[in-house]
C-alpha cells in the first residue's frame, strides 16, 4: 500500500461551480495541492472559466488570469517574461486549458510556448469534447464517442475519426518534462507535480478528466472510471524526462476495454467490432510504450 | 539630447529603449520589421534590460503583452496591417484588462490584393477596441508620441492601451534628423511603472473573470470613462513633456493658418506635411484656407473640431482608407462631431493615397479649390478621378 503523501493544503475551495463528480475539478484540486499558493494560473475559455465562479467571487486560492481560448501558450510566456523582468521569486506559472483549447484552437500557441522554452507548466485537462458549450466533438474526442455534433444515427455512429495524440505532438518539441496524470491515482499525480516543479523549462501535463454529463455515467463513478481507463490501457500513466519515457503504473495484464466502454453512455451504440478494433489499438499503443521504455532505459534510441 | 538620423521605425525602437520597456513581444511583418530588429539589437547588446519574447503570431505577441502587463510589466509591441487584424480579439482584451500597452503600428494596406503601401484601413478597423489612437506626421513626432503614450497609458486616470501609428514607407523607411532626448530626461518624465494590477503571486485574485449583465456593463462603462478622461490628462502630460524635453506635441487637433479661413482641410499623418505647403501657397495668393491635423483619433476631438469650424463655410476631410458603404472613416467621424455644432459647414470626404498612392501638392491644391468652388460633392475620389480624366 502506497504511503499517503498528498499535501494537506487546499487551494480550491468549496462553493465552486463544478458538476458533481467533475474530473476537471479533481484535477485542479490535486494540482494546486502540489503547486502551492505562489502559482499564477492562466485559464482560457473552458469549463474552469465557470467552475471558478463569477465576479466578484473566486473558488481558487491563487492568482488567476483569464485569456481567450486559443492563447494560453502565449499567456504563460507573457506571465513568465513579466515575472522574470520584475524579478518575482518562487513563482510557478501555469496554463490550465481544456482539450479543445489545447489540441484544436490553441495548438499553435502551445507549440510556440514549447518551442521558445518558456519556463512554465502547461496543463491540458482532457474531458474529450467541448463540454462547457454542451458536448461538441473536439480533436481529443475518441473514435466512436457520441457528442452533440457526432450524433448516432443510420449514417454516423459517433465520431468517425481517432483521437489526436497530444503527447506525441508535445514530445516532438522535446519539452523539459511531460507526463500523463490521472486524479484516480493521487499519489502518482502528486509525485509528477513535485517532479515537474524541480525542473526548469517547458513542462506539460496531460490530465485525464472524466465528465459525468458529457460521457453519460453516474457521477459517483468518476474515480472508478478513471482507474479503469488507466488499467485497461486507454489512458496509460507515464512521464518523459530528458527524452526518457517511464511508465508509472503497470498492473500485469490490461483489463479489457469493453468494461471501460460499457461504463459510459457515450459508447452505448458501439458493437463488438468497434470494441475489438479499439482493443487492438490500445494493445499496440501499450506495447509501443513498453518498447520505448525499454529502449530509453538501455539508451538505445 | 542627441540628434540622430532615424527612420520612423527606428524612432519607435529608440522610444521603446528610452521608455525602458520590460517585456517586448513581436512577430515580423513588412514594413514593421526594422522596429523589432533594432529592439532585438538593443536587448542583445545589453542597452535594454528587457525580456524579448519572439512569438509565432501577432495574436500571441499581443497576448504576451496583455499577460505581462497584468502582472505589472511595462510592455511594447509593434505590427502592421494583417498583423493588426489578427490581433483584433486581443485588442479588446487589452483595453478590457486595462493593460497600459504601447504599440507601434505602421499603417499599411489590407489584402486582398496584397499591398504594402501606406493606408489607414488597418487601424481604422480597430476604432472600437478601446485603444487610444495617435497618428504621427514625422519621425520626431513618432518618438515623442511613443514616450507620451506610456505616460498617458499608465496614468492612474487612464490605464488604457495606446497605439502610435506612422505611414508605411513615408515614415517607416524614410530617415530624417530626430532629436533623441537623453535617458535621464526621459526617466524624469516617465518613471518606472507603478503596477495597479490586482494580479500578484500569493493573492487569491482573478483578472478577467466572467459576469452576468449586472456587472458587465460596469466594466464597459469604466473603459469608456477612462477614454473620456484622456481628454483632460493628455494636455497635462504634454505640458510636462514641453517643460522637460522642450517640445510642444500640439494636442489632439493641431491647426495651421486657420485664422479667418473659409475652408479647412482635415488631414492625418504624412499627408499633413504636403498640405501645409499648399496652405502657404494658397494663403500667399490671398485664399482663405487653413489646415487641421487629426492627431488623436480616439478619443475623438469633438470639442476642438466644433470650436474650429465656428466661422467656416466648408470642411474637407482626407482619408487614406475608406469604409465600404460609407464615406471615409475620418470624414464620418468629423460629420458626427459636427452634428451638434452651432455652425455646421458643408463637408466633403476626399479619398486619396489609398494603398500607398502618392498624394502630390497639386492634388491637395485641387481639394482646396474644390472646397472653395462652393460645389464640393459629398464624396470625392481625388487621385482616381483625376486619372480617369487624364485617360479620357
Amino acid at each position: 500500500m502506497a504511503k499517503l503523501t498528498i499535501p494537506a493544503q487546499e487551494l480550491m475551495y468549496s462553493g465552486h461551480a463544478a458538476c458533481p463528480g467533475c474530473g476537471p475539478a479533481l484535477a485542479m484540486r490535486l494540482l494546486l495541492k502540489g503547486l502551492g499558493p505562489r502559482t499564477i494560473l492562466s485559464i482560457p475559455a473552458c469549463c474552469w472559466t465557470v467552475i471558478a465562479t463569477p465576479y466578484p467571487t473566486t473558488a481558487l486560492g491563487v492568482a488567476v488570469l483569464d485569456n481567450p481560448i486559443e492563447a494560453t501558450g502565449a499567456s504563460v510566456s507573457g506571465l513568465r517574461a513579466a515575472a522574470d523582468a520584475m524579478h518575482l521569486k518562487d513563482v510557478e506559472v501555469v496554463g490550465f486549458a481544456g482539450d479543445g483549447g489545447t489540441v484544436d484552437i490553441g495548438l499553435q500557441s502551445l507549440s510556440g510556448m514549447l518551442e521558445r522554452r518558456t519556463n512554465a507548466i502547461y496543463v491540458m485537462y482532457d474531458n474529450e469534447a467541448y463540454m462547457n458549450t454542451g458536448v461538441q466533438r473536439s480533436g481529443a474526442t475518441p473514435r466512436g464517442a457520441w457528442t452533440t455534433t457526432t450524433p448516432v444515427g443510420e449514417g454516423v455512429r459517433g465520431k468517425p475519426e481517432p483521437k489526436k495524440d497530444v503527447m506525441a505532438i508535445v514530445l516532438a518539441h522535446r519539452p523539459a518534462y511531460a507526463a500523463t496524470l490521472n486524479p484516480s491515482f493521487p499519489e502518482d499525480f502528486d509525485r509528477k507535480v513535485e517532479r515537474a516543479r524541480s525542473i526548469e523549462g517547458p513542462r506539460f501535463f496531460h490530465i485525464f478528466a472524466p465528465c459525468p454529463p458529457g460521457w453519460k455515467f453516474d457521477s459517483a463513478e468518476t474515480i472508478a472510471l478513471g482507474r479503469l481507463a488507466t488499467d485497461s490501457g486507454i489512458f496509460p500513466l507515464y512521464e518523459v524526462v530528458d527524452g526518457r519515457l517511464r511508465i508509472t503504473r503497470k498492473t500485469g495484464e490490461l483489463k479489457p476495454v469493453t468494461e471501460y466502454l460499457a461504463a459510459q453512455g457515450r459508447f452505448r451504440h458501439l458493437g463488438a467490432e468497434d470494441a475489438a478494433r479499439l482493443q487492438s489499438e490500445v494493445r499496440a499503443e501499450w506495447d509501443r510504450l513498453l518498447r520505448r521504455e525499454r529502449d530509453d532505459l538501455s539508451g538505445s534510441h | 539630447m542627441t540628434m540622430k538620423v532615424l527612420s520612423g521605425n527606428y524612432a519607435q525602437s529608440y522610444a521603446a529603449l528610452l521608455a525602458r520597456a520590460q517585456v517586448i513581444s513581436a512577430y515580423p511583418i513588412t514594413p514593421q520589421t526594422s522596429i523589432v530588429e533594432k529592439i532585438a539589437e538593443f536587448v542583445a547588446s545589453g542597452e535594454l534590460d528587457a525580456q524579448y519574447v519572439k512569438v509565432e503570431s501577432e495574436h500571441s505577441a499581443l497576448q504576451v503583452c496583455v499577460s505581462a502587463a497584468a502582472l505589472g510589466a511595462r510592455t511594447y509591441t509593434a505590427t502592421s496591417s494583417q498583423g493588426l487584424l489578427l490581433m483584433h480579439e486581443l485588442l479588446h482584451w487589452a483595453s478590457g484588462m486595462r493593460a497600459p500597452i504601447v504599440m507601434g503600428v505602421v499603417n499599411r494596406a489590407v489584402a486582398p490584393p496584397w499591398n504594402i503601401g501606406a493606408d489607414h484601413a488597418d487601424t481604422m478597423s480597430q476604432r472600437d477596441t478601446g485603444w487610444v489612437q495617435f497618428y504621427a506626421e514625422s519621425n520626431q513626432e513618432v518618438l515623442d508620441t511613443v514616450l507620451e503614450a506610456y505616460r498617458l497609458a499608465e496614468h492612474r486616470d487612464v490605464r488604457l492601451p495606446v497605439m502610435v501609428t506612422e505611414d508605411a514607407f513615408y515614415l517607416s523607411h524614410t530617415v530624417e534628423p530626430v532629436d533623441v532626448p537623453d535617458p535621464a530626461t526621459v526617466d524624469a518624465f516617465l518613471p518606472r511603472r507603478e503596477p495597479h494590477a490586482v494580479l500578484a503571486p500569493g493573492r487569491a485574485t482573478r483578472l478577467g473573470s466572467f459576469t452576468g449583465p449586472d456587472h458587465y456593463v460596469d466594466f464597459r462603462q469604466d473603459v469608456g470613462a477612462a477614454m473620456e478622461r484622456v481628454r483632460e490628462v493628455l494636455p497635462r502630460v504634454e505640458q510636462e513633456y514641453l517643460a522637460l524635453v522642450g517640445r510642444d506635441l500640439g494636442g489632439p487637433l493641431p491647426t495651421y493658418r486657420t485664422e479667418g479661413a473659409d475652408v479647412i482641410l482635415v488631414t492625418m499623418g504624412t499627408l499633413t506635411t504636403t498640405a501645409r505647403g499648399v496652405v502657404d501657397d494658397l494663403r500667399a495668393e490671398g485664399r482663405k484656407v487653413g489646415l487641421a491635423k487629426l492627431r488623436v483619433f480616439r478619443p475623438f476631438p469633438d470639442d476642438e473640431l466644433r470650436g474650429l469650424v465656428r466661422d467656416v463655410a466648408r470642411i474637407g476631410v482626407v482619408d487614406r482608407s475608406f469604409t465600404f458603404g460609407r464615406m471615409g472613416p475620418a470624414a464620418t467621424e468629423v460629420s458626427a462631431a459636427l452634428y451638434t455644432a452651432a455652425n455646421r459647414p458643408e463637408l466633403t470626404s476626399f479619398l486619396a493615397g489609398i494603398g500607398g498612392r502618392d498624394v502630390t501638392p497639386h492634388e491637395v491644391r485641387r481639394m482646396f479649390e474644390t472646397l472653395l468652388s462652393g460645389e464640393a460633392p459629398a464624396t470625392h475620389w481625388e487621385d482616381i478621378e483625376e486619372e480617369v480624366k487624364a485617360d479620357g
